[in-house]
């Protein structure tokens, strides 16, 4: 797979993006600037971007709860999600969403869920719309470890198996769901399901490479293009930071030896080095576009800061498209 | 006009509908046999005038038995293009959704701030009355008119039938329609020509000006039917059947009790939190001062179905029980006083054996 220097530096970008947005919001959660908590994908850029990557601009894609690297890594500006976050007026969602719901249409985002799993179905449907409508969008759900354990799963592999549909279900094993470590709550190989409804199961064990990554979904997406129906990727991948930032969860449950090794395979210190390798920049270039994304993080704080809260009036729209039940229901 | 039957003319909506438009599907389980009666023209597979054959598998689909997947999928359709029909046949099966329900398809365009519209369309029969044991007979549709960002729909005659689910295709906004089962037989004329019913207008099935019965689903018959009777008593009972609960036209339900000044509402579902609780709240709250009488209810109690038909009869509401609280609204009966328990049920204790 030639991917050009372009690409290649996209991808770093993207996951640069992430990492630098989510600390910051993680930062903020604890001075509180940002409402309620928030679940990072620190650590797990690779896998977000990879998958992303792989899709076309205009291919969908539902998130989860922690999911403000899945827009990033479709594209979407950061100054909205920013403002999202803190529930500001310009918010992607009029600051009706927050963490847990960011949406952005115009990169094929569909929203993310609250509830684990239950995006699922939603991106199911997309794949429906594309093979009845026969315009040959992908698409593709994110979920956990923990969400591979609700049925909607199954019941969705099914479905999309027996129909052919082009999705591709994505789950970001980073081995926890909360507290809970994956392999004591969870039968056999989540890759290994996909067995059982005739359709293909990757594990991609290398997680933190975001090339590995994109490759393996790449050909999922081929497959979904193809019409030869949906794949299960099942991603390995960690989680540095606490499961949702703000929660304050004071139990050790995670191993700090563990910790250590995923820590010293973090996927933006290997990509950044791979680029160094293939001489697509020179380790300044590297520092250098990460000092542009930390600006323009800053750029989307200050955004943020700037713009206003929402006019009360907003917590009675759009729950309607049409104004007479909105009226009638008020 | 041709003369249609209830389920006739909500097999023929879904035609027209799949006709106007591309993006119209059918999804549901058991859809392309025909086998509820509203996805071809008549009964027989092979007969002209199959759905399948007349649209293809491509948009007339069986789907698996999979609830929660077949609404979520439905949501995500209509996020991106589709404007799916889900049958999802009895109504009881919608609690296996209902993650989908109340967490997608209500809040999605809400928490994304207008980004998304969901126009689905979930049809599901209440077969009540049919002997068919309590996991087959609810009537939920009060549980969602409790849920914001859902439009909620019970059509009482065929034509209302066709002209409100060609509306419910068109919405944007996810609509839930509750068919009524005892229903499907009803036969009245029905225009073939393209009509729509308007969402949030109610209609006046009988005027009267001495007692409003506002009447849901199955329970406008037994009410026309009471009103009927008690006009030969010379009391002129105004029967309104809302037909959207939301958007629930409570202009038109406050309007008639400013005028008669007594109300009575009928439906099938359980007393607790159904639409009668609701309207009973909206009168209360808005026409007080013109009310000569309490309101009553008329539901079935909090109460599972049983299966022996005798036992079950006794629990909907009927025409019976519609006289019985209009003469009492009315001052016509004796006026013992009620005891919490709802009159059926005291019946069902001392019925002959
Ligand atoms: C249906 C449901 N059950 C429980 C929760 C509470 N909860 C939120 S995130 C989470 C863990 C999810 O783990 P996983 O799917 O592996 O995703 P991760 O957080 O590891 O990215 C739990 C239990 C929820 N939000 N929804």
């Amino acid at each position: 797979m030639a991917l050009s220097d372009e690409f290649l530096l996209e991808m770093h970008r993207r996951m640069v993006r992430i990492r630098l947005f989510d600390e910051r919001a993680s930062k903020m959660v604890k001075r509180g600037h940002i409402p309620g908590t928030v679940h990072t994908s620190i650590g797990q850029e690779a896998q977000v971007v990879g998958a992303c990557m792989a899709l076309e601009d205009d291919d969908y894609m539902t998130g989860n709860h922690r999911s403000h690297g899945h827009p990033i890594g479709k594209g979407s500006p950061l100054g909205p999600l920013m403002a999202e976050l803190v529930g500001k007026a310009t918010g992607i969602c009029k600051g009706k969403g927050g963490s847990l719901h960011l949406a952005d249409f115009s990169v094929g985002s569909l929203g993310e869920s609250g509830i684990v799993g239950s995006s699922i179905p939603i991106a199911t449907g997309a794949g429906l719309s594309s093979q009845v409508l026969g315009n040959k969008r992908v698409s593709l759900a994110f979920f956990g470890d923990g969400a591979a354990n609700q049925g909607c799963l199954y019941e969705a592999l099914n479905l999309a198996g027996a129909w052919k549909l082009p999705v591709v279900y994505l789950c970001e094993n980073n081995q926890y769901a909360l507290s809970t470590p994956a392999h004591t709550v969870t039968s056999g190989r989540i890759a290994d399901r996909a067995a059982g409804f005739g359709i293909p199961g990757v594990r991609v064990e290398n997680g933190q490479d975001v090339l590995a990554v994109y490759e393996a979904v790449s050909e999922a997406v081929r497959r979904a293009r193809a019409g030869e129906g949906p794949s299960l990727l099942e991603v390995v991948t960690y989680r540095y930071r606490e499961h949702s930032e703000g929660l304050r969860i004071n139990v050790d449950y995670r191993d700090e030896a563990e910790r250590e090794t995923w820590l010293s395979q973090d996927p933006i210190t290997l990509f950044g080095r791979v680029l160094v390798e293939r001489g697509v920049a020179t380790a300044d270039e590297v520092d250098a576009l990460e000092k542009e994304i930390a600006e323009e993080v800053e750029e989307s704080v200050r955004f943020t800061n700037e713009s206003p809260y929402p006019e009360a009036e907003v917590a009675f729209e759009d729950l309607y498209t049409d104004p007479h039940t909105s009226e009638v229901v008020r | 006009m041709t003369q249609m039957t209830y389920i006739g003319a909500i097999g023929a909506a879904q035609r027209e509908a799949l006709t106007a438009d591309e993006r119209v599907v059918v999804i549901g389980e058991d859809v392309e046999a025909n086998v509820y009666g509203t996805t071809g023209a008549s009964r027989q597979r092979a007969e002209e005038g199959d759905f399948v054959q007349m649209f293809g598998k491509n948009r007339v689909r069986n789907t698996p038995i999979s609830e929660e997947v077949i609404a979520g999928a439905a949501i995500g359709a209509a996020m991106t293009g589709l404007r799916p029909i889900v049958d999802l046949s009895y109504s009881s099966f919608l609690y296996l959704a209902m993650d989908q329900f109340v967490n997608q398809a209500a809040k999605s365009r809400y928490m994304f701030g207008g980004q998304a519209s969901i126009p689905v369309v979930f049809r599901s029969a209440m077969f009540y009355s049919l002997n068919a044991g309590a996991h087959h007979a609810d009537r939920p549709y009060p549980m969602f008119m409790n849920v914001p960002g859902l439009k909620v729909i019970t059509p009482a005659s065929p034509a209302d039938a066709k002209g409100l689910l060609l509306s419910a295709v068109e919405s944007d906004d996810p609509v839930l329609c509750f068919e009524a089962v005892p229903l499907w037989g009803t036969k009245e004329e029905v225009s073939e020509e393209e009509y729509r019913i308007p969402f949030g207008v109610a209609r006046t099935v009988r005027e009267g000006g001495d007692v409003t019965i506002v009447a849901i689903s199955g329970s406008v018959m037994d009410a026309v039917a009471a009103a009927d009777e008690l006009a030969e008593e010379g009391i002129s009972a105004e029967v309104i059947d809302p037909r959207t609960l939301v958007p629930l036209d409570s202009e038109a339900i406050v309007k008639s009790v400013e005028k008669t000044g007594r109300l009575v509402i009928a439906e099938p579902a359980h007393r607790t939190c159904g639409a009668a609780a609701e309207i009973s709240a909206i009168v209360a709250e808005e026409a007080i001062h013109a009310l000569r009488g309490p309101i009553l209810r008329v539901t079935a109690p909090d109460m599972q179905i049983p299966f022996s038909p005798v036992l079950e009869s006794l629990l909907y509401p009927t025409k019976e029980k519609i006289l019985d609280a209009v003469r009492r609204v009315c001052g016509e009966a004796p006026q013992e006083k009620r005891s919490g328990e709802p009159k059926a049920y005291a019946d069902a204790k001392d019925a002959p054996q």
